[in-house]
């Protein structure tokens, strides 16, 4: 599902690489927990797999679509097929709950009809179906995340990405994110969570890998995790 | 199928435009203010010009030749005279006033004083025959002057012809300051055009400068540029259809207060009376040309000014 290949990202020469040569396989259905302090890279290998940044050398594939192919013109269609959700929740300030978890499907040319279906559901499963006609500066950190979570989950991606997405909650909003992302999982989609959580990380007991100023320096099945 | 889904998406893009115009009121505001403004001004300095023009040609029209004919021409002389001077290329039209109509005209002219009145009945008409010639173009007077000033032409004629003298620097200082307001008005239009242009630009750039980080958004999303593109087109055609409709309202109020507040008609060289009534005869070409300026304006801005921000950056 997601292939990384020898991936080296550097920012300046200066500064060193901020990922140096990290290799990972994901298969379809996984749940895999990317650990590491600030600076580890996390964040750097989320926004290669989003194409947000290009590596300086290496190969991505993420379902079957290779990177070092993709134009500028099919980022877009990328994007589309995965779920991403980020620690600074990226909710459209313009729109309300409803409008931001529809404008996912809009993008993609989905109905009215399609529309008026999913997004009630999805609200449903985040638990937040009385906030739909909120805009987000109503709501709490939590419920922005879990905002975030559903525009991710209402296309049914085969992918979600998840940066940090406890980073700015309390240890129990925390925990209803991490659960929301296990039901998605349940429900077969493979998901990437990167957090330096220590709970979460022991908690969930699935598999980790372990980022050191850019290096992959662990990958261990149902782990558990010491900072 | 594929042509319902488009229509959808078309629909979606207004509707999204439409309700980002309601919910950034304040931006909105802002933005028309300024587009109000500009578009103000650039009809009233259009209008303007042309009232100019207007008193200009009418000042010209004013201006012709005369040329007096003697007692002693015959018809024949005065009609292949009227016939030679009509086939001239700078004249654009003649008129013969006979000796009994040049009387009548100057009659009609000091009808006030009746000293002068008494003298003309107790004398025989000393006025001559006349040939009014106006010019088409004041600058090439002098080819109609040369004509006229030929030893054959001059025979016939009791006066030298009235445009010489002091009345002639006179002609050509008008001409000289007529070209001179033609040229400058112009130029003032264009220049407010121009101007115009720029600041509601800069206007909607800054007004999307604001909202960089909501295209990013989309972006990452997967919204193509056109879904992001489209509500900020719509949202800015909105703000220039507003700002041309508040525009052409408050010029028709400049009008109608300043035509029931001032005395008389003309303020220095401008007929307000004029610019009025030809506000009044174009009214609606006027809203029309202000809605589209106003929506192109808008609509082109913002589509230069998302263009930045839709571009992929990606460094390796």
């Amino acid at each position: 599902m997601i292939l990384l290949d020898r991936i080296t990202k550097t920012y300046s020469k200066a500064m060193g690489p901020a990922l140096n040569r990290v290799s990972l396989h994901i298969e379809p259905k996984e749940f895999v927990i990317v650990v590491g302090e600030s600076g580890a890279g996390k964040t750097t290998l989320l926004r290669l797999l989003t194409r947000e940044e290009a590596p300086t050398s290496g190969k991505i594939i993420v379902g079957g679509m290779d990177y070092d192919k993709l134009r500028d013109r099919d980022i877009p269609m990328l994007r589309r097929k995965i779920g991403v959700v980020f620690q600074d929740f990226k909710l459209l300030p313009n729109k309300n709950v409803y409008e931001n978890v529809a404008f996912a499907l809009e993008i993609v040319g989905a109905s009215s009809h399609e529309i008026k279906n999913m997004v009630p559901r999805v609200l449903e499963i985040v638990n937040l179906s009385s906030k739909a006609k909120n805009m987000p500066l109503e709501l709490s950190g939590g419920e922005r995340q879990r905002v975030a979570i559903a525009r991710a989950i209402v296309r049914q991606p085969k992918i979600l990405i998840a940066d940090e997405p406890t980073g700015n909650l309390d240890p129990k909003h925390a925990w209803e994110i991490i659960k929301v992302l296990e039901k998605i999982n349940r429900f077969g989609t493979t998901v990437l969570l990167t957090t330096h959580n220590v709970a979460v990380v022991n908690k969930l007991k699935r598999r980790v890998v372990t980022l050191e100023h850019g290096k992959l320096v662990s990958d261990r099945a149902h782990a558990s995790y010491k900072l | 199928m594929n042509i319902r889904r488009q229509l959808t998406t078309f629909w979606r893009i207004i509707l999204t435009g439409a309700i980002n115009f309601i919910r950034n009121m304040s931006i909105a505001v802002a933005a028309i203010a300024i587009m109000v403004v500009t578009l103000t001004v650039l009809l009233l300095s259009l209008i303007i010009n042309t009232t100019f023009s207007n008193t200009i040609s009418q000042i010209t029209n004013k201006i012709d030749i005369s040329v007096y004919l003697k007692d002693s021409d015959t018809a024949a002389q005065t009609d292949s005279l009227i016939k030679q001077i009509k086939i001239l290329p700078n004249v654009a039209s003649v008129q013969y006033l006979d000796k009994a109509q040049v009387l009548k005209q100057y009659e009609a002219q000091n009808a006030g004083n009746q000293q002068l009145a008494l003298a003309i009945s107790e004398t025989s008409n000393p006025l001559p025959a006349t040939i009014h010639i106006k010019p088409k173009n004041l600058d090439e007077i002098s080819s109609i002057k040369t004509f006229l000033v030929q030893p054959n032409i001059m025979a016939l004629q009791s006066n030298p012809p009235s445009y010489s003298g002091s009345l002639e620097q006179a002609i050509n200082n008008i001409t000289h300051a007529t070209d001179i307001l033609k040229k400058l008005g112009i130029i003032a239009v264009i220049i407010f055009a121009v101007i115009c242009v720029l600041i509601i630009f800069n206007t909607l750039q800054m007004a999307i400068f604001n909202r960089r980080d909501e295209i990013g958004i989309m972006r990452l999303l997967g919204a193509n540029k056109a879904y992001i593109r489209g509500p900020f087109i719509v949202e800015s055609a909105i703000y220039g259809l507003l700002a041309a409709v508040i525009s052409i309202v408050i010029i028709n109020s400049i009008f109608v207060t300043a035509s029931s507040t001032l005395q008389a008609t003309t303020l220095g060289l401008l007929d307000i009376g004029y610019a009025t009534t030809y506000f009044d005869n174009h009214f609606w070409l006027f809203l029309t040309f202000q809605i589209l300026i106003g929506i192109i304006i808008g609509a082109a801005s913002a589509t230069i000014a998302t263009r930045r921000y839709l571009k992929f950056k990606l460094k390796k």
